[in-house]
């Protein structure tokens, strides 16, 4: 019997992302003939867990209050232990593409005895190994990378994978206390950065600005047309690093790696490391003023004009669109 | 106190799309005229290990560390020309392409030779992904490795009460930590961490600060079990996508005829989601 795990924190809910790898962990069950297992680190919403219930074969909660409050060493012991208490026989453990998610990843690996990989966009079972499917040298190749050793634990950008379907009937509910040793790097403080709306990693529609707007300004009216059409806004890496706006705003190699149903690139030149961070989105439109900017080759449809036309024009258009 | 950075060298990322070209052979890009380069996140450890020492009040030693080819040895003087006090090498025996498990094996071996001769590092330090594979999974299993607690995404140390202080990136925004040495974390970027640029007089200095050699042998490492019995993945293909798409600009005589079309798209899209 080998089964499929999808890795879970608690805190984060059943998210678009969550959703994503629990549809990737459902459909590589399916191949290799296994169950679906939800595996929970922490405190979940009674909704979070009736959701996971609903996909999963069987959800397993790694009960401990100290898990609310996201402590690395006490998460990786967690994953550990709910990894031994859903069976410990599965092929793989995915993860989302959280910050914490990801520095777990290579770690439970070790631990388990398993292989690790980040950010895959596609997975699938080849007799006992995993191939995963992911970017190298900064969006310039696509690279297959075989997992030699059970289970693979891979994180994934998760909002490009279908979510999960609903199966005939929920999932048993088990929960689990966990003993935890106390932490020797604790998290002591957080500085959350202003951000409305849904993470970016978990956001239907983006509306990204670059270098090309020059400055923090004009993210002010990209955020009228973001407003328009429920978008949440994110930005290259020039424009981070320039200060225009936060970190948490950057979309690529280095930053976030989303996969939005549309993601649209403004004054955004398009250098692979951006590409990267979005190349998966179902729908890319681009306004830039260059036509031979390399996002026009990597978009369904955009504009070659100055932002500075478009976007007041198309925002107003937009809201008498909506209605 | 004593710090400990490993340092990656890599094929110059910012080779043009045009210039990139794969090896089917090696299973990896063909180097073409790119130069070799330490990877931007290693040179960003450095740099905030050397502002570490700056910061601190007493004595703080930092010493570079990688496993690569002979060539590497340029980025272990690069970082001695930054002001790191001492380097090693751990010289790859062939081994073109090691996985992270691999890796992790033998920096951990480096590093545990390292403190039986000048005692324990507080805190090693890794770049949280390179330029060329972009894997990100070093840190983690070097920690592991270690069997020390380690934080990823950290942009600055800072000397803290009896521990050290750490800053990092996240999803939501910055997070704050204490940490008790001995520790590891993975470095990001920020402004505050753009490695500097060494001055002469310290570059001409480099040359004469130890650079110690070992290889896998001299770590009790079997370099095949290295290279096969350990490793957790491989490169099973690699190609450069063919990025074309069509894309559809929008047409009309006018701008608003053009933008109007643009907004229709968009909103069908938008409208589909529901």
């Amino acid at each position: 019997m080998a089964n499929v795990a999808v890795c879970v924190l608690g805190s984060l809910g059943y998210d678009r992302a969550a959703q994503g790898a629990a549809g990737a962990g459902r459909a590589l069950a399916e191949s290799v003939g296994g169950e679906l297992h939800a595996l929970v680190i922490g405190p979940a919403s009674d909704d979070a867990v009736a959701a996971l219930a609903a996909v999963a074969d069987r959800v397993v909660i790694g009960a401990n209050e100290a898990l609310g409050d996201y402590q690395p060493e006490q998460a990786l012991q967690a994953a550990q232990r709910l990894h031994a208490a859903g069976g410990g026989d599965y092929v793989a453990v995915l993860l989302s593409n959280d910050t914490y998610s990801q520095e777990i990843a290579p770690r439970l690996a070790h631990r388990l005895g398993g292989s690790s990989m980040a950010d895959a966009a596609a997975i699938r079972a080849d007799g006992d190994h995993l191939l995963a499917q992911r970017t190298a040298y900064g969006g310039k190749a696509i690279s297959i990378y075989r997992l030699k050793k059970q289970p693979a634990v891979v994180w994934l950008r998760a909002r490009g994978f279908e979510p999960a379907p609903e199966q005939a009937s929920p999932g048993d509910v088990t929960t689990v206390d966990l003993a935890l040793d106390p932490p020797r790097i604790r998290i002591t403080g957080r500085e959350v950065a202003a951000q409305e709306g849904v993470r970016l990693e978990d956001a239907p529609v983006i509306v990204s600005g670059g270098r090309g707007l020059g400055g923090p300004e004009p993210f002010q009216e990209l955020k009228k047309l973001a407003d328009a059409i429920g978008a949440e806004q994110g930005a290259s890496r020039a424009a981070c690093d320039a200060g225009w706006v936060p970190p948490n705003w950057q979309v690529g190699q280095t930053g976030k790696k989303v996969a939005p149903e549309l993601y649209i690139a403004i004054a955004i030149s398009g250098a692979s490391q951006h590409l990267l961070g979005m190349g998966d989105s179902k729908v890319v439109a681009a306004i830039n003023t260059d036509a031979d900017a390399p996002i026009f080759k990597h978009c369904s449809f955009g504009i070659v004009e100055d932002y500075k036309q478009v976007v007041p024009l198309l925002t107003e258009k937009l809201q008498s669109l909506a209605g | 106190m004593k710090l400990l950075v490993c340092l990656k060298q890599i094929l110059d990322p910012d080779v043009p799309a045009r210039d990139f070209q794969i090896d089917p052979a090696a299973k990896a890009a063909r180097r073409g005229g790119a130069n070799l380069v330490t990877n931007i996140f290693c040179e960003n450890a450095v740099e905030t290990a050397l502002q570490f020492r700056e910061a601190a009040t007493g004595e703080v030693k930092i010493t570079a560390l990688c496993y690569g080819e002979s060539s590497a040895e340029d980025c272990l003087r690069k970082a001695m020309a930054m002001t790191v006090d001492e380097a090693c090498l751990v010289e790859r025996d062939g081994n073109t392409n090691p996985d992270a498990a691999a890796v992790g094996r033998v920096l951990a071996a480096a590093i545990r030779r390292l403190e039986q001769d000048g005692g324990p590092f507080d805190a090693v330090l890794v770049g949280r992904e390179s330029g060329d594979w972009g894997v990100g999974q070093t840190g983690g299993l070097l920690a592991e490795e270690l069997g020390r607690p380690a934080l990823g995404f950290v942009e600055s140390l800072q000397p803290g009460n009896g521990g050290v202080t750490l800053r990092r990136q996240t999803d939501v925004g910055i997070e704050v930590a204490e940490a008790e040495p001995p520790f590891l974390v993975t470095i990001t970027n920020n402004e505050d961490n753009v490695p500097r640029i060494p001055k002469t007089r310290d570059v001409m200095m480099s040359y004469r600060k130890p650079l110690q050699k070992l290889s896998l042998a001299d770590l009790e490492l079997d370099s095949e079990e290295i290279r096969t019995g350990s490793s957790i993945f491989e490169v099973e293909e690699i190609f450069i996508p063919a990025d074309e798409v069509e894309c559809e600009l929008a047409e009309g005589d006018t701008l608003e005829e053009r933008v109007d079309q643009l907004a229709k798209r968009i909103h069908e899209v938008v409208a589909s989601i529901g």
